[in-house]
C-alpha cells in the first residue's frame, strides 16, 4: 500500500515539475505575475511529492518489504538497521530517488528563501530548476523504476554488496549528492540569468552562497568518500584516480573556479560570461560523473550500478541540458559587458589566474579519464590511464595554484603593488622554506615530493595568516572584527595547505611490511613493536569473521590493541577485509591480516602511514571555511533583504 | 555442524590477496624494484587496479612474471617490454608519450597556453577600459529605493 502511493506520488511529482517548468517561464516572458507566482508553491510540492516517495521506499526496505524487486536485490532481514536504511540509496534506482529528492529541495529551498529575488529571475530560476527534475523524474519513472514489485515474492533478499555495508554508505553518497545536485542551482541561475540577460553584481551575491553550498558538500563528500577508500582494502587508496572519483573530482575543481569567478563579478563586474560559463560547465560536469557512473563505459572499481541503456537516457539528458544551455549561451553571451576596469596587476588578474589553472586542472583530469575511450574509437589502441599518468600530468598545476595564492590573496582590488606584496609575505615564505628543510632533513636520499609539499602547505597556511594580520591592520583586537567571510577564506585556503602536507607526507613517507607471522610472534616496523596475540573465529550480525588480536608497542609502552578482520558474507558468498587502525594526528598505523599460511602462521601486512588524517582533516576544514563564509552578513541581508535594513557594505 | 559450514564457506572464497609473503624476493633491492613496476602495470582483469594491490589470481601471475624476469637479470625496461609485448600497451597504467597519446600528453599545457593568452587579452582590454559611468537609476528601482529605506 505505502509501495503504490509512493509511486504514485513520484507521478504526480512528474506532473508538477513538468508544469513548474512551463508555466513559470511563460509568465516571465510575458510579465504575468500569477503565472510566474506558480512557481514557488510548485516547488514545495515538487519536493514534497519526492520527500513522501522516498520515504515509502524507505519503509519497503527498513520493514523488508520482499515484494519490492531492489528490495529483494539489496537487503536482507538479518543486516543492521543502519544499511537497510542506507541500502536505500546503495543501489541505482534509490540512488536516483536520493538525487532527484536533493534536486527538488534545492528547488524548495531557493523558493523558500529566495523572497528577495527579482520575481521575474526568481520564476525563471525554478522553471529551469523544474526542467532538470522533469527529466530525471522521467528517467527514474521510465527506466529505473524503484517501485517495481515482483509476483512471488521470495521469503528473504539477496544482501547488500557487503562492500557497501559500511558507515561510510550512510553519509557519502548522500554528501555527494547534495555538492553534484547543487550544482543544479547554479546552473539554474546561469541559464535564468542568460535568459533575462542581465548579469550583475546583485545575481553574483545570489548565485555564490548556492556555489558556496555545493562546494562545501562536495568538498565533504568527496573527503569522505577517499577516507572510505583509505580504510577499505583494495579500493585504491585515498585517492588513486579511478574514472569514479575524477567524475567528482571534475565538478570540484570547476566549482571551485565558479566561487572565484563569482567573487570577481560580484566585487567588480567584471568576467561575467566566463562565470556563467562555469556554472554551465560545473554542472555539465557533474551529470557528464553520473553518466560515467552509471553507464559503465568507462571501467571502476567504484561503479556499483550501471546499465547501458539507462546510460543512453542520461546522455541524452545531458545532450540536452548541456547543449541547449551552451547555444544559449553562444547567443546571448555577448550582450554581457564587463563594467569594471583594473590593472594587469591586481587581485582580478590573480583570480583570472587561479580559473585558468583550475579550469585547465579540470581539462586534463577530463581528458585523461575519457582517453581510454578516444584511443580506442579514434585511434583504435586499446590502453590505460591510471594514477602515474595524473599525478604527472595533474600535479604541476596545483603546484602552480599553491605558489600564486596567498600571493593573489593578499593583493587588493584593481591596482596592487607585487612588491609590496611579496614584502608582507616574507615572513610566510621564510617559514615555509624552513618547514621544506626541516622536511628534507627528516628523510634521507627519497623523492623531492616530500619538502616540496610540506613547504607549499606551510606557504599556503602562512600566507592565508598573513592576510589575516594584514586585514585587521596588524592589531590583535581586531582580529575577531574581520569579516566572516575573511576568517573563511583563511580556513579554506589553509585547509588546502593541511591537505597538501597530508598528501605529500604520506606518499612520501609511507611504511610497508609484508610478512608471515606465528600467533604470538613480535615485530618491528617503523619503530613500532607489533604481536599478533590471536586469531578467533567471530560471527557477526550477517557474517562470518576470523578476526586477530594484535598489539602494537613503542618503546615498551603499549600503543593500540587492533582487530583487523577477515569476513565472510555468506547470503551474498562474498568475502571482505577489514583493516584496523589506530588513528593518530602524526601517523596512522594500518593492519591487515591475511590468509592463513600452510607452514602454521598468518600473512600480515602492517603500514605505518605518516599525516594520514591531514588530508581529510584539511578537507574538513575547507568545508569549514565555506560555512564561515555563508554565515556571514552579507548573504544574510542577501537573502533576508525585506526584513533587514538596508545597510551599508564595509569597505575592503 | 556451524564449524564444517565456516570452514567450507572460508575456503570458498579465500582470497588471494595482494602482495604475499611467499611471492617476495629475498634480495630487497630486487624487491623493492618489483614493487615499483608493479605500481604501474594494470591487472587486465580487473577494474582499472595495478597489480601491486589487486586480489586476483591473474594480478599474482604477473607479479611472479615481473619477478621472474628480474631475478633473471632483465632490467626495468626490458621487464615492461616483456609485459607490452605479451599483453599489449593496456597493461601500462601511465601510457608512453608516442604516436597518439601525444594529445593526451599534450592537451594540458596547450590549454593552459591557450588559456593563459585568452587571459592576457582580457586583461589588457580592462585595463584600457574606462570605467562605464554609473547608469542613473530607472523609475522601478527609484520606488524600490525609497520602499527599503521606508523600512
Amino acid at each position: 500500500m505505502f509501495v503504490e502511493f509512493g509511486h504514485f506520488a513520484l507521478s504526480l511529482a512528474l506532473m508538477i515539475a513538468a508544469v513548474q517548468a512551463v508555466v513559470p517561464l511563460i509568465g516571465a516572458h510575458k510579465g504575468w505575475r500569477g503565472w510566474m507566482a506558480v512557481a514557488a508553491p510548485a516547488a514545495t510540492a515538487q519536493f514534497i511529492c519526492i520527500a513522501l516517495s522516498f520515504a515509502a521506499l524507505t519503509w519497503a526496505f527498513v520493514t523488508s518489504d520482499f515484494s519490492l524487486r531492489i528490495v529483494v536485490e539489496n537487503s536482507h532481514t538479518l543486516k543492521p538497521m543502519l544499511y537497510k536504511v542506507s541500502g536505500v540509496w546503495g543501489n541505482h534506482e534509490g540512488s536516483m530517488l536520493l538525487w532527484v529528492l536533493i534536486l527538488s529541495g534545492f528547488g524548495a529551498t531557493a523558493a523558500w528563501f529566495g523572497g528577495a529575488l527579482p520575481e521575474r529571475l526568481k520564476a525563471r530560476v525554478l522553471s529551469v530548476q523544474a526542467m532538470i527534475g522533469v527529466a530525471f523524474l522521467a528517467f527514474i519513472l521510465f527506466t529505473s523504476n524503484p517501485f517495481v514489485r515482483l509476483a512471488e515474492p521470495p521469503f528473504d533478499g539477496q544482501d547488500l554488496n557487503p562492500l557497501l555495508q559500511d558507515p561510510g554508505l550512510a553519509f557519502h553518497p548522500p554528501f555527494l549528492y547534495l555538492g553534484y545536485v547543487g550544482l543544479s542551482m547554479a546552473f539554474s541561475f546561469a541559464v535564468a540569468a542568460l535568459i533575462e540577460g542581465r548579469v550583475d553584481a546583485a545575481w553574483a551575491r545570489w548565485v555564490r552562497p548556492w556555489t558556496l553550498a555545493a562546494w562545501m558538500f562536495l568538498t565533504v563528500g568527496i573527503a569522505l568518500g577517499s577516507w572510505w577508500a583509505y580504510y577499505e582494502l583494495g579500493w585504491g587508496g585515498f585517492w588513486f584516480w579511478d574514472p569514479v572519483e575524477n567524475a567528482s573530482f571534475m565538478p570540484w575543481l570547476v566549482a571551485a573556479a565558479l566561487l572565484h569567478s563569482a567573487t570577481v563579478v560580484e566585487k567588480r563586474e567584471a568576467l561575467k560570461s566566463w562565470t556563467i560559463l562555469l556554472a554551465i560547465l560545473a554542472f555539465g560536469f557533474s551529470l557528464i560523473g553520473t553518466f560515467i557512473v552509471r553507464s559503465g563505459i568507462i571501467t571502476s572499481v567504484h561503479a556499483f550500478a550501471n546499465d547501458p541503456e539507462r546510460g543512453i537516457f542520461i546522455l541524452a539528458i545531458l545532450a540536452v541540458f548541456i547543449g541547449g544551455a551552451l547555444t544559449l549561451y553562444a547567443a546571448r553571451a555577448g550582450s554581457m559587458e564587463a563594467k569594471g576596469v583594473f590593472g594587469v596587476v591586481s587581485r582580478e588578474t590573480a583570480l583570472v589566474l587561479n580559473n585558468v589553472l583550475l579550469s585547465v586542472a579540470a581539462f586534463v583530469v577530463f581528458v585523461g579519464t575519457l582517453w581510454p575511450l578516444i584511443a580506442e574509437m579514434a585511434f583504435a589502441r586499446k590502453l590505460s590511464v591510471g594514477a602515474p599518468f595524473f599525478n604527472q600530468a595533474f600535479t604541476p598545476f596545483m603546484v602552480l595554484l599553491a605558489v600564486i595564492l596567498p600571493v593573489g590573496a593578499l593583493m587588493p582590488w584593481k591596482r596592487a603593488k607585487l612588491g609590496r606584496t611579496l614584502r608582507e609575505l616574507r615572513g610566510a615564505f621564510a617559514l615555509a622554506l624552513a618547514f621544506g628543510a626541516l622536511a628534507f632533513a627528516v628523510q634521507t636520499g627519497r623523492s623531492a615530493l616530500a619538502p616540496v609539499g610540506v613547504a607549499l602547505g606551510v606557504w599556503l597556511i602562512a600566507g592565508a595568516a598573513t592576510e589575516l594580520w594584514v586585514r585587521s591592520a596588524r592589531t590583535p583586537s581586531r582580529l575577531m572584527r574581520l569579516p566572516r567571510a575573511d576568517w573563511g577564506k583563511a580556513a579554506a585556503h589553509s585547509g588546502l595547505g593541511i591537505t597538501f602536507i597530508g598528501i605529500a607526507c604520506l606518499m612520501a613517507w609511507d611504511v610497508e611490511d609484508i610478512r608471515v607471522a606465528q600467533v604470538g610472534e613480535s615485530f618491528e616496523v617503523g619503530g613500532y613493536t607489533i604481536t599478533l596475540a590471536g586469531v578467533d573465529e567471530v560471527e557477526g550480525p550477517n557474517f562470518l569473521s576470523t578476526t586477530a588480536t594484535m598489539r602494537v608497542a613503542r618503546d615498551g609502552r603499549e600503543v593500540a590493541v587492533l582487530h583487523p578482520e577477515k569476513r565472510v558474507y555468506p547470503v551474498a558468498a562474498m568475502p571482505t577485509t577489514e583493516a584496523a587502525i589506530a588513528n593518530g594526528l602524526w601517523r596512522d598505523i594500518y593492519l591487515v591480516i591475511g590468509d592463513p599460511q600452510d607452514g602454521g602462521g598468518w600473512a600480515v601486512r602492517t603500514y605505518i602511514k605518516p599525516f594520514a588524517n591531514w588530508i581529510w582533516a584539511g578537507a574538513i576544514i575547507m568545508a569549514f571555511g565555506g560555512v564561515l563564509s555563508l554565515s556571514d552578513r552579507r548573504y544574510r541581508v542577501a537573502a533576508g533583504a525585506r526584513k533587514a535594513p538596508a545597510l551599508a557594505q564595509p569597505a575592503e | 555442524m556451524r564449524q564444517l559450514a565456516f570452514l567450507l564457506l572460508l575456503s570458498l572464497a579465500a582470497p588471494a590477496g595482494a602482495v604475499q609473503p611467499d611471492e617476495m624476493l629475498a634480495d630487497p633491492g630486487l624487491e623493492a624494484r618489483a614493487r615499483a613496476l608493479s605500481q604501474g602495470l594494470r591487472c587486465l582483469v580487473c577494474r582499472n587496479e595495478n597489480i601491486d594491490e589487486s586480489n586476483a589470481d591473474l594480478a599474482r601471475d604477473l607479479r611472479l612474471l615481473v619477478r621472474e624476469r628480474l631475478v633473471a637479470g632483465d632490467t626495468d625496461a626490458e621487464v615492461i617490454a616483456y609485459l607490452v609485448d605479451r599483453y599489449g600497451e593496456y597493461v601500462l597504467l601511465n601510457p608512453p608519450a608516442t604516436g597518439s597519446n601525444l594529445i593526451l600528453w599534450v592537451a594540458g599545457p596547450a590549454l593552459l597556453v591557450v588559456g593563459l593568452g585568452g587571459a592576457a587579452v582580457y586583461l589588457r582590454r580592462r585595463r584600457n577600459a574606462t570605467e562605464v559611468a554609473a547608469q542613473p537609476l530607472s523609475e522601478d528601482e527609484r520606488t524600490r529605493l525609497a520602499e527599503l529605506l521606508k523600512e
